[in-house]
């Protein structure tokens, strides 16, 4: 037992030669080791920080809380890694904000959305096809294509059908950049989607960019907009309308009618059309005729014969019935809604 | 009246770039941007230089001076923020009515967060301090005293940024030789906020833990806060979200011993011992008469059963 006591009264005397290492809190502070930091709670002493002992009193706080920080640190579990000793940190308690959101998943293309749908999938395109005519392997894209292609179309046809002066070269270039605009047109299409921005098809962009004659559209647009079109809205004093022949006519996207205005005159137009109707020569079914003539003969071979011709059955049935007046039109032709149909079969 | 182009990188090094700009799974270290004012010099130029040093590398340094309020119009402080992917920022100036003002802030999804408009009362610089320096790169411990600090969700956040702009980065293990630098922050209760700087000295102690004692080396700064701008509850909520893919999710039934042996527990569930297929033992057959009293049970059974259907629609 003497033993014992010795050994821990060395032990004691030898702690006694340093400073301790131990810290008294009356609240105990917060510890996050994952990021070294330590928060203390505890009431501060606004006398001391008054004074001119600020500074010392500060460092003595901040040694107390860092020999806790320290303390907590040294208790983590350590490993040797190159000749020093690297303690494993925990996960971090505090959350810090992120500097954007969580990616999300990629928004998919309309095409890639579409090929999805119907389970299409990319095919690989080979990397140099064998052309016949230049009797090479030649690259289906990328470096050296362009080259191959240009040595392949040295000469291009004109067509029967076009204006023997046109440069064909010159048209199958602006067919390539028509293609590669309606690609960057799509791709930003694509991107408005992903980013679920409500954009029109075509016209009015929006207040910082739309221009004053847009605006005046799309106000019009608006306002015509109500049930009763439009035809009940107040007016602020010196509005302008938007010019057009109406208001389908200006919504961007929809479809045009044809006007029935023509840029002939009225009175000229409409003798044009009773002329038209006059000048109606009666059209020769040659088929018809010779069908009528037929029937004809055989009507007067009959006579002569004196046989009469043989008459149907008189027993009323659904095919005997006899078509009386006009064949009803199936979702053709004018309505008269005040007229009543005069003949035809009545429908129940 | 154009489409604003979004452009296609045409280079390697621009496709890195663009693709630095948007949103990451897991965040690289905060770069934190430094903007002078009309007017910089002084006690702020020095305070951001020593906070360059303190961040280093993860600084952007504009030297050229911007006309910026950062208070009254943040446009172009959040563009010159997203054009060098910065997420935090410091912006220095100094004028008549706010002498020795730093306004420290941080941007979420390219718009500021919150920041906090500082104003220096007494500033000793790093090189004020004529002792040895510690190195550069050095993760540091901070301190945060005063009981201040939880009382105000205003604190709370100023605390969040000292912190976010503090910390360096996140990292796994620490080489214990290598703690060798605290900041402390010290808010008083007329609202100053006192900033030190202390290299850690580690001693003997007869123990395993060392005993620690300190050397100031400054920069050793008293704050003022002025101005203020937080983002509201549900930003900061927003900000805040981490990813769904980085949470672990608890695995059921496996577990690690201390010898590092993983042993995972198994269920097998109900066994049908009755429809099994078992071995024909001629001794386990039934014999004529254990058959016979069988059906003679199942008879009965069903009389009795037929008799109470009878009586119960009866």
């Amino acid at each position: 037992m003497d033993v014992v006591q010795e050994v821990l009264e060395k032990h004691r005397k030898e702690l006694d030669k340093y400073k301790p290492i131990t810290v008294e809190k009356h609240l105990e502070c917060r510890l996050d080791v994952g990021t070294l930091l330590i928060t203390d709670p505890n009431d501060l002493d606004d006398r001391q920080i008054a004074s001119a002992e600020k500074e010392n009193y500060l460092r003595a706080l901040t040694r107390d809380n860092t020999q806790l920080l320290v303390n907590a640190i040294w208790e983590l579990n350590t490993e040797r890694v190159d000749e020093s000793i690297v303690a494993k940190l925990p996960e971090p308690t505090t959350v810090l904000p992120r500097m954007r959101k969580p990616p999300g998943p990629r928004v998919l293309t309309k095409w890639e959305k579409f090929a999805k749908e119907k389970g299409i999938t990319k095919k690989k395109k080979e990397k140099k096809t064998y052309d016949e005519v230049l009797d090479k392997w030649v690259p289906t894209y990328g470096f050296k294509r362009a080259e191959a292609e240009q040595n392949k179309d040295w000469v291009l046809e004109v067509p029967q059908n076009v204006d023997p002066n046109t440069d064909m070269f010159q048209k199958k270039m602006d067919l390539r950049n028509e293609k590669v605009a309606k690609n960057e047109i799509q791709r930003m299409k694509n991107i408005v989607r992903a980013k679920k921005i409500e954009m029109p098809r075509s016209g009015y962009l929006g207040p910082e960019a739309a221009t004053s004659s847009q605006l005046l559209t799309a106000v019009t647009v608006a306002k015509s907009s109500t049930a009763s079109v439009g035809k009940f809205q107040n007016k602020l004093p010196k509005e302008r309308e938007a010019r057009g022949l109406g208001v389908k006519e200006l919504i961007p996207g929809a479809k045009r009618k044809q006007s029935h205005i023509a840029d002939q005159p009225e009175k000229e137009a409409n003798l044009d059309l009773i002329k038209s109707v006059l000048n109606k020569k009666p059209k020769l079914d040659v088929e018809k005729a010779i069908s009528l003539q037929k029937q004809d003969e055989r009507l007067a071979r009959d006579a002569e014969s004196g046989n009469k011709p043989a008459k149907k059955s008189s027993k009323k049935g659904k095919g005997s019935r006899k078509a009386v007046g006009k064949k009803p039109k199936g979702n053709r032709g004018q309505r008269a809604p005040g007229k009543k149909a005069a003949a035809g079969r009545k429908r129940r | 009246m154009s489409l604003l182009r979004i452009r296609k990188p045409k280079t390697r090094k621009g496709k890195k770039v663009l693709l630095a700009r948007e949103p990451q799974l897991v965040e690289p270290a905060r770069t934190m941007v430094f903007l002078d004012g009309r007017k910089c010099g002084g006690n702020v130029k020095q305070c951001m230089k020593d906070l360059q040093q303190l961040k280093k590398p993860l600084v952007k340094v504009l030297n050229r001076k911007n006309d910026i309020t950062p208070f009254d119009d943040p446009s172009s402080l959040e563009f010159l923020a997203m054009k060098n992917d910065a997420a935090q920022f410091a912006f220095g100036s100094t004028s008549k009515k706010r002498p020795d003002n730093i306004v420290l802030g941080r941007i979420f999804e390219n718009e500021i967060l919150d920041m906090f408009e500082l104003g220096i009362k007494r500033y000793l610089s790093i090189s004020d301090f004529k002792n040895e320096k510690i190195g550069t790169c050095v993760k540091p411990c901070l301190v945060f005293n005063g009981p201040k600090w939880a009382q105000t969700e205003e604190l709370r956040r100023l605390r969040n940024l000292f912190i976010d702009t503090f910390h360096r980065e996140k990292v796994e293990s620490i080489r214990l030789q290598g703690i060798e630098h605290v900041l402390s922050f010290t808010v008083t209760d007329d609202m100053n906020i006192l900033m030190r700087s202390y290299q850690i000295l580690l001693k003997k102690s007869g123990q395993k833990t060392p005993r620690i004692e300190l050397e100031e080396i400054g920069p050793s700064a008293d704050f003022s806060i002025r101005r203020t701008k937080i983002a509201s509850e549900d930003l900061y909520k927003q900000s805040r979200k981490q990813p769904k893919q980085l949470k672990v999710t608890k695995k059921k039934n496996i577990t690690t011993d201390g010898l590092g042996n993983t042993k995972g527990r198994v269920h097998l569930g109900k066994q049908e011992t009755g429809s099994i297929q078992t071995r024909r033992v001629k001794a386990l057959k039934k014999t004529p008469e254990e058959k016979r009293a069988d059906r003679q049970k199942k008879k009965v059974a069903l009389k009795a059963a037929a008799i109470e259907a009878l009586t119960a629609s009866g």
